[in-house]
C-alpha cells in the first residue's frame, strides 16, 4: 500500500486529507468523531471575533437529483472564544498523529492579533491558518476577504502573526479577486509558511419561484453567501495552479493545501497533481458525513498502487510542467474525431452538436447510404426503429478536431481523438507574432497565410 | 357444481385489482426523466406508433413543466394516459431505446403517466375545440380508433358524433383491459376529455340495427369505422353449452364493471387459448382466487402472447399445459371437467407456425369446473358487409390513409388490423391518420 503520510511546512499527518475549516471541525466532540473516521488533520472552524449567525444559512444547486454546489451565509466560530480553545488542547492531547490547525479572524489591529496567536499557541496545536476569506459578514467587517482582497493587508497581518508566532502560518486565500498571484504574492512576502485555497465564491444560489425569495431565505430577504461543492473545483484547480506557478511560490517550495470541490479520491488525485500538498474538504463531509474519508483513502491508495507510485508526495505538482497558455499552444497539432461503431449506441447526439453548433461535419448513414432524420407515420415497433437507425459517421476531412462530440458521447471511449499530420510545421501564436506579425493583425494577411499553409475553414 | 363468487376477503380482492405499477413520484420522475440522452431523431418516437416526442416531453418532466409535458403527448396520441399504461413498450418505444444496451431503458410509459396524470387530476384542457367548419362527420365505435379520430377532427373544428353500441363509450378500454392494468377511471376520464371538445357521443345505438347506415351516409360528410372485434368464437367440441363455460371477454369485463364480490369463479379453472386475452382472462381468475391452468395446442414458442406477459402470468402462479388441446367438455348441468389431448408439433401450417397433430390414444380429462374461452376475437362483418366494404379475411381493406373501398368511409382499429398486433396504441394511430385524410377531403372537397 502507499504511502499516504505528508509533513506539510513542518505539520505532519497519517493522509492528506484533512477536514477544511467549516461546521464539520466546529467543536472537540465532532473532530473526535471525524479523527475516529480517519481524517489526517483537521483546521478548527475560524475562532476569533464575536458573532450572531442567523437562520437558514444554506442554499444549494442540484443537477440530476444530486447537489452540486453548496452556498452558505454562515459566520465564523458562534461558540464562546475560551470554549473552542479548551477543546482544541483537549482534542491535541487526545490525537497527537494527526494534524490540528486552528483557524483565526479577529479584528485587524495588530493587538487583537497578538492577543488570539498566543492563545492559539498555548493549546498545543501544530499550525494556525488565516482566514483570508470569509466573503460575507465579516468582510464588511472589515475581516476576511476584506483582508484578502487587498494585497497590503494580507502582507501586513501575515507579517504579525509570524512575528508572534512560532508555529507554522498558512494564509487561506479568497478566489473573489482578479488575480490570485498578488495576495499569494503578499502573503509570501509577509512571511506565510504555507497557503490554502479556496475559500468560497461570491454567489446567489437561487430565486424560490413561488415566493420570489432568494435561497437562502432570511426573514424575506437574501444575498449574496459563499458558493462550495463540486460547481467550484474547476475554479479551485485553476486557481491552485496559478497560485503553485508564483515564482515566489515555486521558488520558496511554499507547501499549498488544496481544497474546493473535493468529493472524492478523483478530485483529490487532480489537486495533488496540481501542486497541493494537502488536501482540505468541507462540502462533502457536510452532505454525507466523516464517512466520505474511507473512499477518498482506498481509492488515493489503490490509484496509487494501480500506477506503482510508492508514495503520495511524488506525484504533487507533476502536471504543474503542462501548464501552459493560448500563446504557447501549437498551431501545428491537429486531431479528428473517430466513431468506433461497435461502441455507437446511436444516439445521435454527437451529429446534433457538431450540425447545429460545430462544423457540419457528421452525417447519418444507413447500410452505406447518407440518410436524412425521420420517419415515415406508418413504422412503428422496435425492431423497425432499431434495424433502420443510422449511424453517425465523421467527414475527417471538414473536422476542425474540436472535440465537442468526444464531449458529448455518453459512451465512454466510443468517439476518440486521434491526432493526424497536418501537413503544418509546428508554430505557435506568440512565435507568429513576433516573426510574422501582420498575420496576427490584418485578415488579408492570415487569408494569405492560411493559403500558404494549407488551411480551409468554412 | 355451480359456480360461485369469490370467497376472498374484499379488501383482498381490491388489493388484487389495484393498478400494478404505482404513480411515479415526483421524484422519481425527475430522476428518472433526467437519465434520459435526448437522443436526436430518437428511435423511441420512432417506435411509438403514434410518433409521440418522446425525449421532448421527458426533458420537460425533468423542468417540471409536466402542462407541457402532457400536451407534447396528447398532441400525438389523444389517448396518452391509456396507452401510458397499456402499451406493450417492450416492444414499442422501451424497446428501442438506446440505454437498453445497458439493459436499464427509459420508463418511457410511467413516465407518460406521469405527465397525463398531471393533466387528468387537475382536469386541465390542454386542447380547445377548432374554428367551427360547418362540416359533420360521423364515427361509429367510441373505443380508442374513433375516439382518436373524432377528438382530432374536434381540435380541427369539425362537429362529430359518435355512436356506440354499448352503454359506455372507450371501447376495450373501458370493457376489456384488465383493471390492474387500466383503472375503468383513466379510460372514461378520456371520452370526457373528447367530450369536452364538443363531440357528441350516443351509446346504446347499434348502427346497422337501431340506426341504418344510409341514414347517416345523408346527414354526414363522412364515416369512420372504429367497431373493433367481436366477441370469442366458439370452440366447437362438444359441453360448450354447460354452465360454467365463459366468454374471457365477458370475464374480463365483469371485473371492469362489476362489484368484485360479486363475480363468479370456478375454484379450478382451465383457459384455453395463449393470447393477450387468455392471459388476462386467466390472471383475473387467479386474483379472485381460483387454481388456473392455461392450455395451449403448441408449444410457448408459438404463443401469440408476448414474453413478457407469459412471465407475468407465471408469477403470478399460472400452469400451463403446452402441447395439449381439448376436444370435449364434460358434465351434466355444470363444468365438471376438460377432455383433452395431448399433441406433437408437426409440418408448418399456413401460418408459417408448425402444425399441432394429436397423439393417438392420448386423451385424459383435466379436473376443472370453470372453462374459459380465449382464443382471439370474431370479426364482425355485419356492418362492413351491409356497406360493401372490400375486407380480406374479415377485415377491412383501408389505404395508407386508411380509406377504405367507399371513398366517403374511413376505417380504423382492430376491424382494419390484418397485420400486425392489435393494440391500443395502434387504433390511436389509425384514428389520427384518418382523422387527417378526412380533414383534407372536407377541406379540400366539395
Ligand atoms: C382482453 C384484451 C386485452 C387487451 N390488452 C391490451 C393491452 O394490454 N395493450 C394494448 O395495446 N391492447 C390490448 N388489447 C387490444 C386493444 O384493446 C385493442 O386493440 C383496441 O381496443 C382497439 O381499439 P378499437 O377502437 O379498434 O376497438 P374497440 O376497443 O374494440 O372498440 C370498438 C367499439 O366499437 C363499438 N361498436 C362495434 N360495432 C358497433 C356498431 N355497429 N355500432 C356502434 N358501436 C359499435 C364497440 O362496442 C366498441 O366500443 C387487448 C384486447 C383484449 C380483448
Ligand atoms: C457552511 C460553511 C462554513 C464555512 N466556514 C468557514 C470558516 O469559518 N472559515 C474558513 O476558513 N472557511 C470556511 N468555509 C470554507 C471552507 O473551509 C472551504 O474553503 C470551502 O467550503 C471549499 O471547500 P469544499 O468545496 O470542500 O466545501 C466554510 C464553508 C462552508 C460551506
Ligand atoms: S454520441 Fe457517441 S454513442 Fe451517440 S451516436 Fe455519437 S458516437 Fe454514437
Ligand atoms: S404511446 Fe405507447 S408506445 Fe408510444 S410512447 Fe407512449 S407508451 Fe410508448
Ligand atoms: S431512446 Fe431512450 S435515452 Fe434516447 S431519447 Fe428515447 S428514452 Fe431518452
Amino acid at each position: 500500500m502507499a504511502d499516504l503520510s505528508i509533513d506539510f511546512c513542518g505539520i505532519k499527518s497519517p493522509n492528506p486529507f484533512w477536514l477544511a475549516s467549516a461546521p464539520p471541525t466546529n467543536s472537540g466532540h465532532q473532530i473526535h468523531k471525524a479523527f475516529e473516521a480517519g481524517w489526517g488533520g483537521a483546521v478548527w472552524k475560524t475562532i476569533g471575533a464575536p458573532v450572531l449567525n442567523v437562520s437558514n444559512r444554506y442554499g444549494t444547486v442540484k443537477y440530476n437529483g444530486q447537489i452540486i454546489g453548496l452556498n452558505n451565509v454562515e459566520l465564523i466560530s458562534d461558540r464562546p472564544l475560551e470554549i473552542n480553545l479548551r477543546e482544541i488542547a483537549q482534542i491535541k492531547k487526545l490525537w497527537s498523529d494527526r494534524a490540528v490547525i486552528v483557524s483565526a479572524m479577529v479584528e485587524s489591529t495588530r493587538g487583537a492579533w497578538k492577543n488570539i496567536i498566543e492563545q492559539i499557541e498555548d493549546t498545543g496545536a501544530d499550525g494556525i491558518e488565516l482566514n483570508y476569506g470569509c466573503p460575507h459578514g465579516m468582510s464588511e467587517r472589515g475581516m476576511g476577504a476584506a483582508v484578502g482582497q487587498v494585497p497590503e493587508y494580507c502582507e501586513q497581518i501575515t507579517s504579525w502573526v509570524t512575528e508572534f508566532s512560532s508555529l507554522p502560518v498558512i494564509v487561506k486565500l479568497t478566489p473573489n479577486v482578479t488575480d490570485i498571484t498578488f495576495p499569494a504574492r503578499a502573503a509570501v512576502a509577509g512571511g506565510a509558511n504555507a497557503l490554502s485555497l479556496i475559500n468560497t465564491i461570491n454567489s446567489i444560489v437561487g430565486v424560490n419561484l413561488d415566493t420570489f425569495e432568494l435561497s437562502p431565505n432570511i426573514g424575506g430577504k437574501g444575498g449574496h453567501g459563499g458558493y462550495a461543492g463540486p460547481a467550484v473545483k474547476p475554479i479551485a484547480l485553476h486557481l491552485l495552479s496559478q497560485v503553485a506557478l508564483v515564482q515566489e511560490v515555486s521558488r520558496a517550495k511554499m507547501p499549498i493545501s488544496g481544497m474546493g470541490g473535493i468529493m472524492n479520491w478523483k478530485d483529490a488525485a487532480e489537486f495533488l497533481l496540481l501542486g497541493a500538498s494537502s488536501l482540505q474538504v468541507c462540502t462533502a463531509a457536510m452532505l454525507y458525513g466523516y464517512r466520505v474519508v474511507e473512499d477518498m483513502i482506498d481509492g488515493l491508495s489503490n490509484w496509487l498502487d494501480e500506477k506503482g507510485i510508492g508514495s503520495v508526495n511524488e506525484i504533487i505538482g507533476a502536471s504543474l510542467p503542462r501548464i501552459s497558455d493560448f500563446g504557447d499552444f501549437d498551431l501545428g497539432f491537429k486531431t479528428v474525431a473517430r466513431i468506433n461503431q461497435d461502441s455507437c449506441i446511436q444516439c445521435d447526439l454527437c451529429y446534433i452538436a457538431c450540425n447545429d453548433t460545430e462544423h457540419q461535419c457528421i452525417d447519418l448513414y444507413r447500410d452505406g447510404e447518407l440518410v436524412a432524420a425521420g420517419h415515415d407515420a406508418r413504422d412503428n415497433g422496435k425492431h423497425k426503429a432499431i434495424s433502420s437507425r443510422p449511424f453517425p459517421v465523421i467527414r475527417e476531412s471538414d473536422c476542425v478536431g474540436c472535440d465537442l462530440c468526444h464531449n458529448v458521447c455518453p459512451v465512454q471511449g466510443c468517439i476518440e481523438m486521434v491526432q493526424v499530420p497536418s501537413g503544418r510545421e509546428g508554430t505557435t501564436w506568440r512565435q507568429l507574432s513576433s516573426e510574422r506579425p501582420e498575420v496576427t493583425q490584418d485578415w488579408d494577411a492570415m487569408k494569405a497565410y492560411r493559403a500558404e499553409i494549407g488551411l480551409d475553414i468554412h | 357444481m355451480a359456480l360461485n363468487p369469490s370467497t376472498l376477503e374484499p379488501q383482498v380482492l381490491r388489493q388484487n385489482f389495484h393498478e400494478i405499477l404505482p404513480a411515479l413520484t415526483s421524484r422519481e420522475a425527475v430522476i428518472e426523466a433526467t437519465r434520459c440522452l435526448f437522443c436526436y431523431d430518437a428511435p423511441c418516437t420512432h417506435a411509438c406508433p403514434t410518433h409521440i416526442d418522446i425525449p421532448r416531453f421527458i426533458k420537460k418532466i425533468s423542468t417540471q413543466n409536466n402542462l407541457g409535458a402532457a400536451k407534447t403527448i396528447l398532441e400525438s396520441n389523444f389517448l396518452g394516459s391509456t396507452c401510458a399504461r397499456v402499451c406493450p413498450v417492450e416492444e414499442l418505444c422501451e424497446g428501442a431505446c438506446v440505454l437498453g444496451s445497458d439493459h436499464k431503458p427509459i420508463e418511457i410509459g410511467r413516465l407518460q403517466r406521469y405527465a397525463t396524470d398531471h393533466v387528468m387530476d387537475k382536469k386541465i384542457d390542454v386542447f380547445k375545440a377548432g374554428k367551427p367548419t360547418a362540416k359533420k362527420v360521423a364515427v361509429i365505435g367510441a373505443g380508442p380508433a374513433g375516439l382518436s379520430c373524432a377528438a382530432e377532427l374536434a381540435k380541427l373544428g369539425h362537429t362529430v358524433t359518435i355512436f356506440e353500441k354499448k352503454p359506455l363509450a372507450g371501447g376495450l378500454s373501458t370493457y376489456g383491459i384488465v383493471v390492474f392494468r387500466e383503472p375503468v377511471e383513466v379510460s372514461l376520464a378520456e371520452v370526457e376529455m373528447v367530450k369536452r371538445l364538443g363531440v357528441t357521443i350516443k351509446n346504446n345505438v347499434t348502427v346497422g340495427t337501431d340506426i341504418s347506415f344510409d341514414e347517416l351516409n345523408s346527414s354526414y360528410e363522412a364515416v369512420f369505422l372504429g367497431t373493433g372485434l367481436g366477441n370469442v368464437p366458439n370452440l366447437e367440441i362438444p359441453g360448450e353449452n354447460l354452465e360454467g363455460v365463459v366468454d374471457g371477454i365477458e370475464f374480463i369485463t365483469q371485473t371492469k364493471t362489476d362489484d368484485l364480490s360479486s363475480i363468479k369463479v370456478g375454484q379450478k379453472v382451465a383457459v384455453i387459448g395463449a393470447g393477450n386475452t387468455a392471459i388476462d382472462a386467466a390472471t383475473i381468475a387467479r386474483r379472485l382466487g381460483a387454481h388456473v391452468t392455461m392450455i395451449y395446442r403448441r408449444t410457448k414458442t408459438e404463443m401469440t402472447a408476448y414474453d413478457f406477459e407469459y412471465d407475468f402470468a407465471k408469477l403470478e402462479g399460472i400452469e400451463y399445459r403446452f402441447l395439449t388441446a381439448p376436444v370435449s367438455i364434460k358434465g351434466s348441468i355444470f363444468v365438471e371437467g376438460l377432455e383433452c389431448q395431448t399433441m406433437q408439433l408437426g409440418a408448418p401450417d399456413a401460418s408459417g407456425r408448425p402444425r399441432p397433430e394429436p397423439i393417438p390414444n392420448s386423451n385424459f380429462t383435466l379436473e376443472c369446473d370453470m372453462v374459459i374461452k380465449a382464443i382471439g376475437q370474431e370479426k364482425q362483418t355485419n356492418l362492413a358487409s351491409q356497406l360493401g366494404l372490400t375486407l380480406e379475411k374479415g377485415y377491412i381493406v383501408v389505404n395508407h390513409q386508411n380509406q377504405t373501398s367507399n371513398p366517403r368511409v374511413y376505417a380504423g382499429g382492430d376491424c382494419v388490423r390484418l397485420k400486425g398486433d392489435a393494440s391500443t396504441v395502434m387504433a390511436v394511430q389509425d384514428g389520427k391518420i384518418a382523422a387527417k385524410s378526412i380533414h383534407s377531403s372536407l377541406e379540400g372537397g366539395n
